[in-house]
């Protein structure tokens, strides 16, 4: 087995970017940080697809088993004996796979924003933290210890704070930014006791040994956190709902994601790289790297199954009726999150049972390229007509014929029509669940018709529709760093459905025969063109239909238009219950009450003083007087009382 | 190495900016004095490590004992563990920071470089004290100069804040005062290291345990004692403020420790939920009351509120991992707070307020105070890389430990202060460093070399320990071991 040590580096070049352009970039950098941070991302690419090549193909398997290689770990800060913080590398099939599409999607994103961003003031910021993101990432995906997971899943939301929130002077910016923080810090804060939970029953915060310790039906560990119990619930229950807690958090899971369509406000291509194909699929990778133990609990499970097969619903019927085309993107991406945590959900570990796993990490990886395709496509579109509205677009499709051809592309893929890579994981999705549940999979299915009729609602109205309007375009469809990302994704779109997924990604490391079974697929795919044809007689040319349809529907229209109205819930919780019933009256009793007993012990005090300073006058005459009055005093005192 | 060096460097340098003329003069001495103090804490961990490198296990080091007071037992008995150490280092940085900041500080500024250098060397002294009364004598040496510097150099209602100040650490004094006499009326002597080798019975313990635990507990904020925080760290000249929650806030923190817990195990672990119930009551009301703050300093102040519970939090605990935390979050609020606070006078000096509302897109005039502004907040949100992290989740892993069921609540409580903590540091950040900028402050300039000095050293310390988290586990582990001695044997004896 070869010693994989160097993988180190992958992590590390875009941190060494990011500290040089962190530091020097403004005064050095800047015009070349772009070079500087996708040359450094290119040999992370590099090296990353020198690994899967190894891992997969040369000697990643052992008697037809896929290995966990821990590549490196040392000790970071420990806790106790046995409780410790380990940073290290952990080499496995859903590592490496992650690792691919990590580095190839943040090269193409630090491709395209060369043009993108181009002349942009803080360009070499914008640099700085697009590699602090992808080091944050790399991290997460590589560890060997929960606390290690955590560590960079802060970093992975702080980086997307500072990414959301770039466009500074923006107050929209600024609060989208705050808000992907707030609310991916309360699911933090349920991930954070889940491992407090989990740490403290397992005696370790490895993932290796937690895992080892938590699967085994006899080992102490497992039958004190079964046993234990809390409102009903055991611990175990509560440590992993609390751990997919965070993961729904950053997954944008129904009702946390709210934050996810108002980080939209950040760049584009920082949308395609943080809120469509990397940071979002977090709380499934995270899902998934628990597996084992997630296993060992069906509520838990049935919790993850529930949650994202809702939230992919939800989140479908919301899309069909935005106008912002990032927002349908970004609705889209909750959507087939929702897909993968359910996918999860429904699986069992191991064997033909493990086909909802091996469904997950499939999709998760052909989203990643279409997804982040769609969105690079969109920010091609935004900068050709500067404004993210459908009503600003339409005939696009002879001004950016690359574009165009590219987001087609993306749209068959999202739709899951043969052969684009769409069609084959989101068939193994709906195959998990046909065999395992048949409501869930009614549900699956009726959202991949809605996504089908968004998305074409979405590119028939970008490319077709109307005559195109004059745009201003002096730099025509954008640079070649904007189209080659376009070009490559694209090709990866139609190819990475063909690679033979379930015989390298599995619950257990062993190679899963599936077959695509046609009769299967006739229902989808014959629903899907269904959708694609309203779509088109709805969209295609501008007529008034669309507004009819949304009058007719009248009050579930306005409701999926105004997002089911969950951000108002939010913020009358947070604006007139948080601030007014708890911060205010707190804040009240400690000037008041607190700071007023002993605001009014020094006025009391004070008041003393200055009553009896003039005491000390400084004149002898009075000073005698007192003298001569105490002595009298006291001697009085002396005669009369004490005798 | 001598660590009667400690005390006598600041002195002599308090001395020399008394003879010295002129800001110029007297801002260089006082600098060079800090920088020297600086050289001797560095030199003094390297010491350190080095004997624990060999193998020298005692509990204290570079003892020196002499007698001072010889009919009352009183002796200037000096010593350092690691914890010290640790606090010595936070001090001498902030120390130098402190003196940066106040380059031009022309009113009175004889005898205001002189009253931070006397601070300094009050804090110096009380680290280092192994024998209660000196640890007194210096503690008030640390307390004087705060009331003048608010007092003179202060703004707002700083004569209010001021006296409330004041009066409310010596009240704290007092409180420690009446403790040190329990102590020293049962055991008869005034040293540390020989009262810990004796049991002081379980009665006296409960009832002088309180004294020395609420006394040290105002100068660490603890709920309800902690008032003098806000409107003293609001009114305090930039400096001061620093030296304030930096420094002053951790003579508390370590004396709970030192003093109380150590010495009184017993009355510690009895009262062990009286103290929680007051930490997790600051953690999660102080951030609630910072939420509802508008001024940057009262931010920042009510914010030391919430994360010196913390401390106190980590000292209730009473577990290994628990207290390890507590020591950490002592340094690492300390370096955070006067980051802060740096900032926040940086931003003051140049736009004349500091009301959240009145400010904003500071990051585009003044990218190096708003980078740091913001580093300070995060690192006071406790996100990985920085210190504060490290400190809060030790104290988490570490109360988690204690097992009790309701101390396992006042754990969750005090975690779910994080999301709070993250709401008013982004309020804070997003109206005042970020969105559109006001017109009359697009002419303002960025940090002096000064200032950008200040702040890379703070935040260097800041980045160390978020970092490297280990440096500072390796340093505190042994001595925290030693301590958890002497409180474990009390815990099983009960």
């Amino acid at each position: 087995m070869s010693n994989y040590a160097y993988v180190l580096w992958i992590p590390l070049l875009p941190l060494l970017t990011f500290v040089v352009l962190g530091i020097f970039g403004r005064k050095y950098f800047k015009t070349s940080a772009g070079i500087i941070g996708t040359a450094s991302l290119l040999a992370a690419a590099i090296l990353s697809f020198n690994t899967a090549y190894h891992y997969f193909l040369v000697d990643g398997k052992v008697n037809g088993v896929f290995q966990k290689i821990i590549a490196l770990q040392y000790t970071w800060l420990s806790f106790s004996p046995g409780v410790s913080v380990d940073m290290g590398i952990v080499i496995d099939p859903i590592s490496v796979m992650m690792l691919m599409v990590v580095t190839s999607v943040s090269l193409m994103v630090h491709l395209f924003s060369l043009g993108y961003m181009k002349g942009e003031e803080r360009f070499a910021t914008y640099y700085a933290f697009l590699s602090l993101f992808t080091f944050s990432m790399l991290g997460l995906i590589l560890s060997v210890n929960i606390f290690q997971v955590y560590i960079f899943w802060e970093l992975v939301g702080a980086s997307s704070f500072l990414l959301i929130g770039y466009y500074f002077s923006k107050p929209s910016a600024v609060a989208a930014a705050k808000k992907a923080f707030i609310v991916t810090r309360f699911a933090d804060l349920g991930f954070l006791m889940g491992i407090l939970i989990l740490g403290f029953y397992g005696g370790t915060l490895d993932i290796g040994l937690l895992i080892q310790k938590l699967t085994s039906n006899t080992s102490p560990e497992f039958i004190n956190i079964t046993s234990a119990s809390f409102l009903g619930a055991s611990m175990l229950t509560w440590g992993l709902t609390l751990v997919f807690m965070g993961g729904a958090g950053k997954s944008a899971m129904f009702p946390l994601h709210i934050w996810l369509p108002d980080a939209m406000e950040g760049p584009t291509p920082v949308s395609a790289l943080i809120h469509a194909a990397t940071m979002v699929v977090a709380g499934v990778y995270l899902v998934a790297r628990l597996f084992p133990i997630f296993s060992m609990d069906p509520t838990s499970l049935t919790i993850v199954t529930y949650v994202g097969a809702f939230s992919a619903f939800l989140a479908a019927v919301i899309a069909c009726t935005q106008t912002d085309i990032k927002r349908v993107l970004a609705y889209s991406t909750m959507s087939q999150i929702g897909y993968m945590m359910f996918a999860l959900g429904i699986s069992k570990q191991g064997g033909e049972e493990g086909l909802g796993y091996m469904a997950s990490m499939f999709h998760l990886f052909t989203h990643a390229f279409f997804k982040s395709l769609l969105f690079l496509g969109a920010g091609a579109v935004i900068h050709m007509v500067h404004s993210n509205e459908m009503k600003d677009m339409g005939g696009l499709r002879k001004l950016m014929p690359i574009t165009h051809l590219s987001f087609l592309i993306a749209c068959l893929a999202i739709a899951g029509i043969p052969p684009f890579a769409g069609f084959f994981s989101k068939e193994e999705i709906l195959m998990a669940a046909f065999h395992s549940n048949k409501i869930i999979y009614g549900v699956a299915l009726f959202t991949a018709a809605m996504t089908s009729f968004y998305m074409f609602r979405l590119y028939f109205s970008i490319f077709w529709s109307k005559e195109a309007a004059h745009h201003d375009h002096h730099h025509g469809e954008g640079t070649w760093s904007m189209k080659l990302p376009l070009v490559i994704l694209s090709i990866c779109a139609v190819g990475v459905g063909m690679i033979p997924f379930s015989s390298f990604v599995t619950s257990d490391g062993v190679a899963l025969e599936t077959h695509t079974d046609l009769m299967f697929s006739l229902a989808p795919v014959s629903l899907t063109i269904i959708a694609i044809s309203l779509a088109a007689y709805l969209y295609k040319t501008q007529n008034q239909k669309p507004d009819q349809l949304a009058t007719a529907w009248g009050g579930i229209y306005k409701a999926a238009y105004k997002k089911f109205y969950i951000d108002e819930v939010y913020l009358f919780i947070t604006k007139k219950i948080i601030f007014p019933f708890i911060g205010q009256p707190i804040a009240w009793v400690d000037k008041n009450i607190v700071d007023g007993f002993v605001q009014s012990s020094a006025t009391v005090t004070a008041k003393i003083s200055s009553s009896i300073k003039g005491l000390q006058s400084g004149k002898i005459q009075s000073y005698t007087l007192y003298f001569f009055g105490g002595i009298i005093a006291l001697s009085l005192l002396f005669i009369y009382i004490w005798k | 190495m001598n660590l009667s060096l400690l005390i006598l460097v600041p002195l002599l340098t308090a001395v020399a900016v008394l003879l010295g003329n002129g800001l110029k003069q007297i801002r260089a001495i006082a600098f060079i004095g800090s920088l020297v103090q600086l050289g001797l804490a560095a030199n003094l961990l390297y010491v350190f490590l080095q004997s624990k490198g060999a193998g020298n296990t005692a509990p204290m080091l570079f003892e020196y004992n002499a007698s001072w007071f010889a009919p009352l037992h009183i002796n200037y008995h000096v010593g350092v563990d690691g914890i010290s150490i640790a606090m010595i280092l936070l001090t001498s940085l902030i120390v130098v920071a402190g003196i940066l900041v106040s380059w031009s500080m022309e009113k009175l500024s004889k005898e205001y470089f002189f009253l931070l250098v006397l601070l300094s060397m009050g804090a110096y002294g009380f680290f280092i004290s192994l024998d209660l009364f000196t640890l007194f004598f210096f503690l008030e040496i640390a307390v004087i100069p705060k009331f003048l510097l608010i007092g003179i150099w202060g703004s707002g209602n700083k004569t209010n804040s001021a006296m409330k100040l004041a009066l409310m650490l010596m009240a704290g004094s007092a409180l420690v005062f009446v403790g040190l006499m329990g102590i020293f009326y049962n055991t008869h002597t005034f040293d540390i290291m020989e009262i810990a080798k004796m049991q002081i019975p379980l009665q006296v313990q409960l009832f002088f345990f309180p004294f020395a635990f609420l006394g040290f507990g105002i100068f660490a904020a603890l709920f309800p004692f902690h008032t003098w925080v806000p409107d003293g760290h609001a009114s305090a000249p930039t400096a001061a403020s620093m030296f304030l929650a930096g420094i002053s806030m951790k003579l508390g923190g370590y004396g709970c420790l030192r003093v109380a817990t150590y010495l009184m195990p017993e009355a510690a672990h009895s009262y062990s939920w009286i103290i929680i119930l007051l930490a997790t009551i600051a953690i999660i009301y102080g951030a609630f009351a910072t939420m509802m703050q508008t001024d940057l300093k009262y931010i920042n102040a009510y914010s030391s509120i919430s994360h010196c519970g913390f401390v106190i939090l980590g000292i209730g605990m009473l577990t290994k991992t628990s207290i390890n935390g507590a020591v950490i979050q002592m340094v690492s609020h300390g370096l955070m707070t006067a980051l802060f606070f740096a900032a926040i006078g940086m931003i003051y000096s140049r736009t004349h307020t500091r009301m959240v509302a009145q400010l904003g897109g500071l990051l585009k005039v003044m990218p190096f105070i708003a980078t740091t502004f913001v580093i300070a907040g995060l690192c006071s949100l406790g996100l990985p890389g920085f210190s504060g992290f490290v400190a809060e989740m030790t104290v988490f892993m570490g109360s988690w430990q204690n097992a009790d069921g309701m101390y396992r609540l006042a754990t969750i409580i005090s975690a779910a202060s994080i999301v709070v903590t993250a709401v008013y540091i982004l309020r804070a950040t997003g109206k005042s460093i970020m969105g559109p900028i006001h017109q009359e402050h697009e002419v303002l300039l960025d940090a002096t070399w000064n200032e950008k000095l200040a702040a890379i050293l703070l935040i260097t310390g800041i980045v160390i320990i978020g970092m490297a988290p280990f440096l500072i586990t390796n340093l505190i582990g042994p001595s925290t071991d030693n301590l958890m001695l002497q409180i474990g044997k009390a815990i099983t004896l009960k």
